[in-house]
């Protein structure tokens, strides 16, 4: 039984066969509408998070299956002390796959320990969001036709962000892969990643503080926001909130085949004017991630076709 | 200064010079009733300087976290006075139980029923991460 809880848990072989299977989806969504017929999915989220617990319902919903769960801790049994082994112990008796996303980093590792169905990793705290980084790798692939040969901007916090170290980690493996790192003094990458991930498989990178002097560079730019839960002071999340912002005006220095990502929700960091650009890539990034979602679903399941 | 020879038990030789204390407090030799003698600062052509620790009967050694602390000590068992078995102790992979993991933001933080566990991400300097967040072990449990 596999699980998924770090996107590094995945070869670049398996990640080519998700990628593949998503493809396929997207051609030939009809092939997919029952393969899950009387599966159910638990959306396990105890901490908010709209968006990615809608994709995983939607995802197991094409595929012909069904979903329950909760979206708050608040009205789980976590509310009344339960650990979280106890619960996908019992959810585990009703689920045949768990999606779990949970505020303490390492919660859904312990999971995997009692739930005995797969578990996913929706997002722990800001530690690791691997089914982030599939819908950004199936972005990439369907805008620049490759995984390789190319030059990646980050900016903004690359500190708290964990949807940067899972890209990072991923991108890390292809060749020809150059890595330009954007971001103020406080929220820099940490040192780990750095040592442990880009200079250990020796990509060229470098850090900078200036999104305009970097912009011509990039292949694709994956703005991130600066979380408000990531930060323990109040005063430092609001120095640093609108360190950058992405507009109009520094999109004419950006190459015309560039990518903007952007793992959403964005706040002030993209103006709504670049909305319109057709290198702003950022909304057909949440559809790849449903897509991404089904092909993981049903390689968690080992559903074949 | 002399030391006699031991019959059976262990020589825990090659420490780190002044480490023998903290070893002596985990490995709880306080509480054993044979014979068990501390040399410190010991001259050592290899080392300059080094502990050393002789215990007057065979008990069961956790090498994990003696490995950890000071990987390049060597075990010696004695038997009728002789060198039975010799062991090298090396960084061990996994340590449970021992560190404890700092980061407020990690899952054992608040679920006291999680076993604190660090892996070895980095031979060569040393580096544990704790399996849950991934957080850096706490230079002071060294």
């Amino acid at each position: 039984m596999r699980n998924l809880i770090d996107i590094m848990q995945l070869s670049v072989e398996e990640l080519d066969e998700l990628i593949h299977t998503a493809l396929d989806i997207v051609e030939k969504p009809d092939k997919y509408a029952e393969c899950c017929k009387r599966k159910k999915l638990a959306t396990l989220f105890f901490e908010p998070s709209t968006r990615t617990r809608l994709s995983f319902e939607a995802a197991m919903l094409e595929l012909g299956g069904s979903v329950l769960g909760f979206s708050d801790a608040g009205t789980s049994s976590a509310a009344k002390g339960e650990s979280v082994a106890d619960t996908v112990r019992v959810v585990g008796c009703y689920a045949d796959i768990i999606a779990m996303r949970h505020p303490k980093e390492g919660a859904p590792l312990v999971a995997t320990r009692t739930a005995g169905v797969p578990v996913i990793n929706a997002g722990d705290g800001g530690h690791n969001h691997p089914t982030q980084t599939l819908a950004d790798l199936l972005t990439i692939y369907r805008e620049m036709g490759r995984l390789n040969n190319l030059t990646i901007g980050f900016c903004g916090d690359l500190k708290f962000g964990r949807t940067v170290h899972s890209l990072i980690s991923a991108m890390s493996r292809y060749s020809g892969i150059r890595f330009v790192l954007i971001s103020p003094e406080e929220l820099k990458v940490p040192d780990y990643m750095i040592s442990d991930v880009i200079e250990k498989n020796n990509i060229p990178y470098e850090i900078t503080t200036g999104l305009e002097d970097s912009i011509s560079k990039l292949d694709i730019l994956y703005m991130t926001r600066v979380q408000k839960e990531r930060f323990f002071n109040e005063a430092d999340y609001l120095r640093l909130k609108d360190s950058y912002v992405l507009t109009p005006e520094k999109m004419k220095k950006a190459k015309e085949k560039m990518a903007v990502l952007h793992p959403l929700p964005r706040v002030n960091e993209i103006s709504v004017a670049v909305d319109e650009d057709p290198r702003a890539c950022y909304f057909k990034q949440v559809l790849n991630g449903k897509y991404m979602r089904m092909a993981l679903i049903l390689k968690l399941l080992e559903v074949k076709i | 200064m002399i030391i006699g020879q031991i019959k059976d038990g262990i020589v825990l030789d090659h420490i780190t010079a002044g480490k023998a204390t903290q070893l002596y407090e985990i490995l709880g030799l306080g509480d054993l009733d044979c014979t068990v003698a501390m040399i410190k600062n010991a001259g050592s052509k290899k080392m300059g300087k080094k502990d050393i620790i002789k215990i007057g009967q065979i008990i069961d050694i956790d090498f994990t976290i003696l490995g950890y602390i000071d990987p390049g000590i060597t075990v010696n068992y004695i038997c009728n006075g002789k060198l039975d078995k010799r062991e090298k102790l090396v960084l061990p992979e996994r340590i449970k139980a021992y560190i404890k993991c700092r980061n407020p933001r990690c899952i054992t933080s608040c679920e006291q029923e999680i076993v604190h566990e660090f892996k070895l991400a980095d031979r060569e300097k040393k580096i544990y991460r704790c399996i849950y967040c991934e957080s850096e072990a706490p230079r002071q449990y060294k």
